[in-house]
């Protein structure tokens, strides 16, 4: 196997937990996955050195973002699970709140705070997926945890007990 | 004024909670919130809601990777997307987007009017090889505009190219990006190709353009949200003039009854 191909191999896992939290949606995410490493593969050729993983967090930032604009043109679907009565209690409330509270950012200020948060990127490395400068980051990772924050305390206080 | 007075920043704190901070201002950050009891509020919260963040989604990473994301399955899977990979990626040469490679390759996904384009060129690559059959639907047959018509969903006309010495063949339905796609085929005394390829597009109308695949090029343009590519041998004055004749044909009707579609049943 290629150095490319195990790199791209390596990513797959840090790939799907950065979908997953990104779409909130088991299937979804693995869809993105999946075209992200076919995109990745078609374009091997044109790869010539640089880091595997920002340049893999950049094609599935951009799909999902390609994703959400031909959404925008179509009647939305509600996820079933979207329906369910909340829980009010228990361990799975914190896992629901934070959710919910992601899904209440906007997108770019939710892929700068999972890049950073969840996946470990530098902010230099969030600056070049998203194609800003790192000022940008700063101000969306910011703006993102004072959203948050005053989601959370506005929503049920489960989570504010956590730690 | 010595490091531990100096003012620190929210973006040093977010730095500090991140691991990003420069390690000569890890002392004057911890200084500054042990002095700063809203400060140090605000940094324990964020660092709890990246510890929910990762508690929340870290298991998915743990998981073992399912069998649809095997590289060698995917890399064979993706194969017949090559040509129309390259073909886009050419337009993006072409059109002067040279930007940094991973960029190049992972903006959004080609205009509707590239991957007509693409598939257009790669439809025709496969079938001017085809010694014995070209096409579905021999020029002769009556059926075929009305047929072809209909799939795509528009009244083709198909344009006479006799005065470049190029001869009708017939025509095939082949799948296209967003619905039936129907292809003509040309041949010229000395067995070169051309195909005519007609597609729904997404785009309303778009002039003709020029775009070279290698060995062979296109001319391309939408009207009335239907895409035409003339594809054949690079040459780029000839195909240029090819299509500007197919592009005057058929977009506008006949101007004295009956001097197109030309389809003689002589076999001209």
């Amino acid at each position: 196997m290629s150095g490319f191909r195990a790199s791209v191999e390596a990513a797959i896992p840090a790939l799907r937990r950065y979908a997953r939290a990104l779409t909130r949606n088991a299937e979804l995410a693995d869809d993105l996955v999946q075209d992200t490493l076919v995109r990745a593969l078609r374009s091997e050729h044109l790869f010539h050195g640089g880091d595997v993983r920002s340049w893999l967090y950049t094609i599935l930032t951009n799909l999902n973002r390609n994703r959400l604009r031909s959404l925008a043109r179509r009647p939305m679907h509600t996820s079933i699970e979207d329906n369910d009565a909340p829980d009010a209690s228990g361990p799975e409330a914190g896992g629901r709140d934070i959710e919910r509270a992601l899904a209440s950012l906007v997108d770019d200020q939710r892929i700068a705070l999972l890049l950073v948060v969840l996946e470990g990127l530098t902010y230099r490395e969030v600056a070049e997926v998203q194609g800003v400068p790192i000022g940008t980051v700063m101000s969306r990772l910011a703006r993102a945890r004072t959203q948050i924050k005053s989601y959370l305390d506005g929503a049920r206080p489960s989570l504010r007990r956590v730690k | 004024m010595t490091e531990r007075d100096s003012p620190v920043t929210a973006d040093e704190l977010h730095a500090y909670v991140d691991g990003m901070l420069p390690a000569d201002r890890k002392g004057a950050v911890e200084a500054w919130l042990a002095s700063h009891p809203e400060d140090a509020a605000r940094v324990a919260e964020w660092r709890a809601l990246a510890e929910v963040v990762r508690d929340r989604y870290g298991a998915v990473a743990e998981e073992p990777v399912p069998a649809r994301f095997d590289l060698a399955k995917l890399a064979r899977s993706q194969a017949s997307w090559r040509m129309i990979a390259a073909a886009a990626v050419l337009a993006a040469t072409i059109g002067g987007v040279v930007g940094w490679v991973g960029r190049a390759a992972s903006t959004p996904a080609p205009s509707s009017v590239e991957i007509i384009t693409a598939e257009a060129l790669s439809a025709h690559r496969l079938y001017i090889a085809e010694v014995r059959h070209p096409i579905e639907v021999l020029a002769a047959e009556q059926h075929l505009i009305p047929w072809l018509s209909k799939r795509v969903g528009t009244n083709l006309r198909i344009p006479d190219l006799k005065e470049y010495s190029l001869k009708l063949l017939g025509g095939r339905l082949l799948p296209g990006p967003i619905g039936p796609a129907a292809m003509f085929m040309y041949e010229s005394p000395n067995g070169e190709r051309f195909t005519i390829y007609c597609s729904k597009s997404k785009k309303l109308r778009m002039a003709l353009r020029y775009q070279s695949g290698g060995d062979v090029a296109a001319m391309h343009w939408v009207e009335s949200e239907i895409g035409y590519v003339v594809s054949g041998p690079d040459d780029r004055d000839r195909l240029a003039k090819i299509a500007q004749t197919a592009y005057e044909q058929m977009e506008n009707p006949p101007a004295r009854g009956a001097t197109y579609p030309l389809v003689s049943k002589k076999g001209s």
